[in-house]
């Protein structure tokens, strides 16, 4: 009796992240949902740069590592190009909300065939925890060490909100790493965005909350804690667009 | 080789006359060089290009010192008259400009062109009998090597070319009178 | 084939379509507007896609993406586009991504103008963007070349996974020329791209990076670069001479100002100078030995090199002459083009003060 399989789309080269992170949950919930759906053999990935930088060691599929903030213009280039493969691409905040917003806001208003999974876990976490466009009020960083201070720092930048008031987008979802419910939830989510891709329908965007406790300076656990009851607070889990349920 | 340099403002057609010539340049087997002006000359509404027809290769694109000058209004006839080769010829719109080089070694031809371009049908034509003066005065190209790129132009609005061609010809006549 | 007339920026497209380019990613930036605007039209006609990017910025990641996936792909700016485009030219170079970038120069730095000049020749030929790395950088002169180097470029990307430039001024861009058209070439016939992220899963996976964070397998990859680049200046170096044999002065410079620079060679002869001329084709590479060995010859006084900018391939030729000769420099800049006379002058003087 098999109880357990590891995802074939997924190498066997060990992750580099931190113990507690939930960034490889999701790399298993983007590589089980690519091949539970059978895309695995017409699958073209985006690496970002940040934390996720080395995802095309872990998804075992053709890969292509952008500069930061620009892997929305380069899926644009293979999609447009290759319309029948499925092209997904990975970024976290400061990568898809910072430096590449103008990439992440034009692919969605064009409506790119792409799907986009959004790790925001609101710091820079390759970099060793400076503020990211996501970063909470009051939450510390080593470039807002007392805290984020709207009046020096601005307010963090919803972006599921943001690309909801654009009319391209197909699929717009918040979902959260923050326990075992919600990964499913998550699942759920990844799946649906990249089904709506295989099956045409347009562009679709998944941002997962994720937990980090090492610049968060949590323990793990207690790194989810805050990922449910603060996080969440700033950031709303909930479907923005959903065309197929007519939700606009 | 004959360097051109077609000068007016904006909407007087010197561009497109600019393009016909090196068009008929081209058709008869001729190496041929087209250049507008782009950027701050542009500005204010004027236009010029630059048209080198030549037996040989064309070197250098530029004509600052053209043997021709087909100066559609006043302004382009004063700036570009005294950079006219000596022996050149300039052909200056006497509609709306007065044609006073303040030179005695280039010929010009003052050419009532608007006034001309309103009998054969529309003012906008004055381009097509400054390139009839040009035509007959210097037989660079051929008469029908015009005359074939206008019907390939405005083969679809035959009242324009019947307005282009009456100039053209009514500029061929202007130098046989 | 006949000839027809053609625009410069017009040339750059054929020549790109019918060497079987089918991506075009390009923002709007003047002197080059006509290139995404001719391709806007084309690039559908031929089963290729047209993509307006948002920016510079992406329109040069849109060409990692497509140029990755195996698709001949091109970009088109002038100058303060093509700064911008810098981040992503060195990533592709890096990943050895073939691909086209074009450049139709115009007077710098910073916003400058947009008339003819020639001040982007450091960044074209010395790499431009960060890290060790050069672009095969060819220089028009006219618009058949336009045209064809347009259309070789894609080859030669393709053959050393290099990116290649179509370096190019203002004038090129507007000038209007005869052209014959290379015939559309079958894409069948162009060669399997064994590297391209074209959607491969499990052993077969290919990857594109440029992270190589491992400084033990950085610097080999760099080095292989750097191989690459010797081969291609062992087997790309291009340039034209005319009447340098006798020479006392000669005359150099590339792009346009190399065609008013072979008038002012032309004129100076019937004046009874002994005038040259050599103008690179490939700038990088840039074509060394041909300087060198006219250098060598007895009859040369002096070289004038011309540039639209104040000296940047000059630092080139000097190298090449490598002192055996002076090297007279004369250049203009803001979007002004040296005439003939000025140039005839430039190389009396220099031939007057070497003597």
């Amino acid at each position: 009796m098999k109880v357990f399989e590891k995802t074939k789309m997924l190498t066997d080269v060990p992750m580099h992240y931190c113990p507690g992170c939930t960034h490889g949950i999701v790399h298993r919930l983007v590589a089980e949902s690519i091949e539970e759906l059978g895309l695995q053999d017409n699958c073209i990935g985006i690496a970002p740069v940040g934390c996720a930088v080395f995802a095309y060691d872990y998804f075992n599929c053709d890969m292509q590592e952008a500069a930061h903030g620009r892997a929305p213009a380069v899926a644009t280039g293979i999609k447009r190009c290759l319309p029948d493969r499925t092209v997904f691409v990975y970024q976290g905040d400061g990568d898809l909300a910072s430096i590449g917003m103008a990439e992440t806001v034009h692919a969605a208003a064009r409506g790119e065939h792409i799907t986009i999974i959004f790790i925001n876990n609101s710091i820079y976490g390759m970099t060793g925890g400076q503020m990211a466009p996501t970063t909470l009020i009051g939450q510390k960083a080593t470039t807002c060490q007392s805290g984020r201070d709207p009046a020096v720092n601005g307010y963090p930048i919803r972006i599921c909100e943001l690309l909801a008031t654009l009319d391209a987008p197909y699929y717009i979802e918040r979902v959260s790493t923050q326990d075992v419910k919600h990964v499913l939830a998550a699942k759920k989510a990844i799946k649906k965005a990249l089904r709506f891709q295989a099956e045409g329908r347009g562009y679709s965007f998944v941002e997962v909350l994720v937990s980090c406790p090492t610049n968060w300076h949590m323990r793990p656990v207690e790194a989810l804690r805050f990922m449910g009851e603060e996080c969440t607070k700033t950031f709303p889990l909930g479907v923005f667009r959903d065309k197929s349920e007519g939700k606009e | 080789m004959i360097r051109i340099l077609l000068a007016g403002q904006g909407g007087q057609g010197v561009l497109s006359a600019g393009r016909f010539l090196a068009e008929s340049g081209l058709h008869e087997g001729k190496e041929v060089s087209y250049l507008p002006a782009y950027g701050p000359e542009m500005r204010g509404g004027t236009a010029n290009c630059s048209v080198i027809i030549s037996d040989e290769e064309i070197a250098s694109p530029l004509c600052n010192e053209p043997d021709v000058l087909i100066a559609l209004n006043a302004p382009s006839f004063h700036k570009f008259a005294p950079r006219v080769k000596s022996g050149g010829i300039i052909i200056v719109n006497g509609s709306i400009s007065d044609s006073f080089a303040g030179r005695d070694d280039v010929r010009v031809y003052d050419v009532p062109a608007n006034d001309l371009a309103i009998e054969a049908g529309d003012v906008r034509s004055a381009n097509m009998i400054a390139l009839g003066v040009l035509v007959e005065e210097t037989g660079l190209v051929r008469k029908q090597s015009i005359v074939n790129c206008l019907q390939e132009k405005f083969a679809a609005k035959p009242h324009v070319l019947d307005c282009n061609r009456s100039a053209f010809e009514a500029g061929l006549a202007f130098v046989k009178k | 084939m006949s000839k027809i007339l053609l625009h410069g920026t017009e040339a750059i497209c054929e020549g790109a379509i019918r060497n079987g380019c089918r991506a075009f990613f390009g923002y709007p930036i003047t002197p080059q507007n006509e290139v995404p605007e001719y391709m806007s039209v084309k690039m559908p006609q031929v089963g290729g896609t047209f993509v307006q990017a948002e920016s510079e910025v992406a329109a040069i990641n849109m060409v990692y993406g497509a140029a990755g996936a195996g698709v001949r792909a091109m970009t088109s700016s002038s100058s303060p586009g093509v700064s911008l485009k810098q981040e992503g030219i060195s990533y592709i170079a890096c990943a050895r991504i073939p691909c086209v970038v074009v450049n139709i120069m115009r007077a710098g730095p910073g916003l400058g103008g947009i008339l003819p000049a020639q001040g982007d020749y450091f960044q074209a030929t010395k790499g431009g963007g960060h890290g060790d790395y050069h672009l095969i950088v060819l220089a028009p002169s006219s618009v058949q070349e336009a045209c064809d180097f347009t259309y070789r470029a894609f080859d030669l990307a393709d053959k050393y996974r290099v990116p290649a430039m179509i370096l190019a001024d203002g004038m090129i861009g507007q000038l209007m020329e005869p052209v014959e058209l290379p015939p559309m070439r079958d894409l069948s016939d162009i060669p399997e791209k064994p590297w391209a992220t074209s959607g491969h899963y499990g052993k077969d996976r290919r990857v594109l990076n440029s992270l190589l964070i491992k400084p033990e397998v950085l610097e080999p990859h760099v080095n292989e670069l750097q191989k690459t680049y010797e081969q291609i200046q062992a087997n790309e170096c291009r340039a034209e001479t005319l009447l340098t044999e006798d020479a006392e002065v000669v005359l150099t410079a590339y792009g346009t100002v190399a065609r008013i620079c072979k008038s002012a060679a032309l004129t100076l002869r019937k004046m009874g100078v002994k005038a040259g001329w050599i103008r690179p084709v490939t700038v990088f590479p840039f074509p060394a030995q041909t300087y060198a060995d006219v250098a060598a010859q007895g009859s040369v006084k002096a070289f004038l090199d011309v540039e639209l900018s104040l000296g940047q391939m000059v630092e080139d030729v000097r190298l090449a002459v490598d002192g055996r000769k002076p090297v007279a420099f004369y250049g203009r800049t803001g979007g002004n083009v040296p005439d003939e006379k000025e140039i005839v002058e430039a190389a009396l003087k220099a031939l007057e003060a070497n003597k």
